[in-house]
């Protein structure tokens, strides 16, 4: 492999919509899916002689973004004006922000590998969203959809601190979490509310001048991201390799082939002329407002995670899993109101719960599952009124109805079979048509019980408790 | 500091306009001119002024996060220099 003469050095760009309302300097919906261009007014349109007025809302989403990956967040910031023609752009600007931006100097933990690595965030920057190109006429013509002009995005800005495309799903797949703990946004990649470009280069080991890098563009999944930059890592090994010289430029990736491709005519060098946006004043943010929005921050995936090894003895893996979403996070937190069986919540939900879920196709809003339900199934369980089998059947039947556990036994007579001398008669019963395995067993073969036990949970419907039939079984038999 | 003719031809680029050769020598020597003009500021001491973003002094001026209502199709249409399913037609900018 060419690749291991050289170190890879990524630094993402991730673009995040806050999900207002209404769009940061109008108040246009901001509703995803809504019929073209009938969420336009003349101030995203563009028109002359209007003029933004920003949403405070939007403002607090970015703050409290910012401060959750770290971020110092700015005393006075500014907007300004990015200049480019591009009909995604009814103004030609883009209102973005560029020397005084909401939030600098953060940073967020990944792990990989079961190794904790530290990624610095340079920026957390507010801008508006540009609008939506579809091309048709065989590539002669574009239409041009509005609706998402003017939508309020993030733009957070990492380090060049990412070795490895491994590093970079982390990362993201980090930072969409954080997003979900601060319900600032839905972060939905295949919809774009979360978009990733990412600047990539190779260097010798040992050499401390980056490389020349290239600037991927179009990875629509986490799985896209890395393997987009497992092609460009290659990709660039391969030029290097043979004695040439990585080109600096824009690099399309491409998901049906898996490669990238140079985006041309971009030769003329970015020249976007940043200058304040004279139609918005400036943003003092106190500490009292800070404080504020501070407070409006829930306790973080990494925190969680920690509390969850420490306080319930979750593996860190386990922890890990469950904390990366909060909704998963606090159905698990709920059940524990239940029951005390945080091991037993755990693994149901590492287990049968994602399980239904990947092969469903569904997310935990689908499903009924409720903490309380989870918890008082735990409870059954332990207390001997249900057995593991039926627990099984439960669980799938709160998933589909969202009914809770008691009900779902008393409906289906699902209630564990613990009574002795109700199981004894089935015991007589399964020892008399089965002669042959009974002579097995007693010939030395102790295999034999367990088709013994196998009819008899056949017998109850799986309904017996399984620990008392081996007992009857064996007093039986030996008998 | 003075402004070249490739500076110009540079900045008539961006902006998409076309000059002719006289209308850029033209600019070449306005350009100039304005920027001496202003270069007058220099001549005050601004090392404790912060550079201003704004001529107001208002700051923090925002607005609720309410959704009004938007302009009707046929009148964002009205602008539209063509159009197709209710979308504005432009030539294609192949990247």
């Amino acid at each position: 492999m060419t690749t291991n003469k050289y170190e890879t050095v990524v630094g993402l760009e991730v673009h995040v919509e806050l999900h207002t309302n209404s769009k940061i300097f109008c108040g246009c919906s901001t509703e995803f899916g809504a019929p073209a261009n009938s969420h336009t007014c003349p101030v995203c349109l563009g028109h002359p002689g209007v003029l933004p007025v920003l949403n405070r809302q939007a403002v607090e989403y970015a703050m409290k973004a910012a401060m959750a990956l770290n971020c110092q967040i700015a005393d006075v910031s500014k907007f300004d004006r990015k200049n480019y023609f591009y009909p995604d752009s009814p103004k030609a600007y883009q209102i973005s922000q560029y020397d005084q931006p909401i939030g600098e100097h953060g940073y967020i933990d990944i792990e990989v590998d079961g190794e904790t690595k530290r990624i610095g965030i340079t920026r957390v920057h507010l801008e508006e969203d540009a609008g939506k190109l579809t091309h048709i006429d065989g590539g002669y013509a574009s239409l041009v959809d509005f609706n998402r002009v003017g939508t309020p995005l993030i733009e957070i800005v990492s380090e060049p601190d990412i070795r490895t495309p491994e590093e970079a799903k982390a990362y993201l797949e980090k930072l969409r979490s954080i997003m979900l703990y601060c319900e600032v946004s839905d972060v939905k990649m295949e919809e774009g509310s979360m978009r990733c470009d990412a600047n990539i280069s190779l260097r010798p080991y040992g050499q401390k001048e980056f490389g020349t890098r290239a600037e991927l563009k179009n990875m629509n999944s986490m799985r896209n991201v890395q393997r987009g930059l497992e092609y460009e890592q290659l990709r660039q090994a391969e030029i290097l390799d043979a004695g040439g010289e990585v080109v600096q430029e824009t690099r399309r990736y491409d998901d049906a082939s898996g490669k990238t491709f140079s985006m041309r005519g971009k030769e003329e060098a970015h020249d976007y002329r940043y200058f304040p946006d004279p139609d918005l004043v400036k943003l003092h943010i106190s500490q009292e407002w800070k404080d504020a929005v501070r407070a409006t921050i829930p306790e973080l995936p990494d925190a969680r995670k920690e509390r969850y090894t420490s306080q319930y003895e979750l593996s860190s893996y386990d922890a890990e899993v469950i904390t990366s979403s909060k909704k998963l996070a606090d159905l698990f937190e709920e059940s524990l109101n239940y029951t005390k069986d945080a091991k037993g919540a755990a693994n149901w939900i590492m287990g049968d719960l994602l399980g239904y879920l990947n092969a469903n196709n569904k997310e935990l809003s689908d499903v009924g599952l409720t903490g309380q339900g989870l918890g008082e199934m735990l409870e059954l369980l332990g207390k001997g009124t249900i057995n593991g089998k039926i627990a099984k059947t439960v669980f799938k039947t709160m998933l589909e109805t969202g009914k809770l556990p008691q009900q779902i036994v008393e409906e289906q007579g699902l209630v564990q079979i613990s009574d002795e001398g109700a199981l004894l008669a089935i015991v007589d019963a399964v020892i008399e048509r089965n002669p042959q395995s009974v002579e097995d067993y007693r010939a030395g073969k102790e295999k034999a019980i367990g088709f013994l036990v196998g009819q008899l949970m056949k017998e109850t419907k799986g309904k017996a408790n399984p620990a008392l039939v081996n007992k009857l079984l064996i007093e039986r038999l030996k008998s | 500091m003075s402004i070249t003719l490739k500076d110009v031809e540079h900045v008539a680029n961006l902006a998409r306009l076309e000059l002719s050769d006289a209308e850029k020598a033209q600019f070449t020597e306005q350009l100039n001119a304005i920027l001496k003009y202003a270069e007058k500021l220099n001549e005050l001491d601004t090392d404790n002024v912060e550079p201003t973003s704004h001529v107001f002094e208002l700051v923090n001026v925002m607005r609720d996060d309410v959704q009004k209502e938007s302009l009707p199709i046929e009148k964002v249409l009205l602008n539209a220099p063509d159009e197709e399913d209710d979308q504005i037609k432009v030539p294609a900018v192949i990247e």
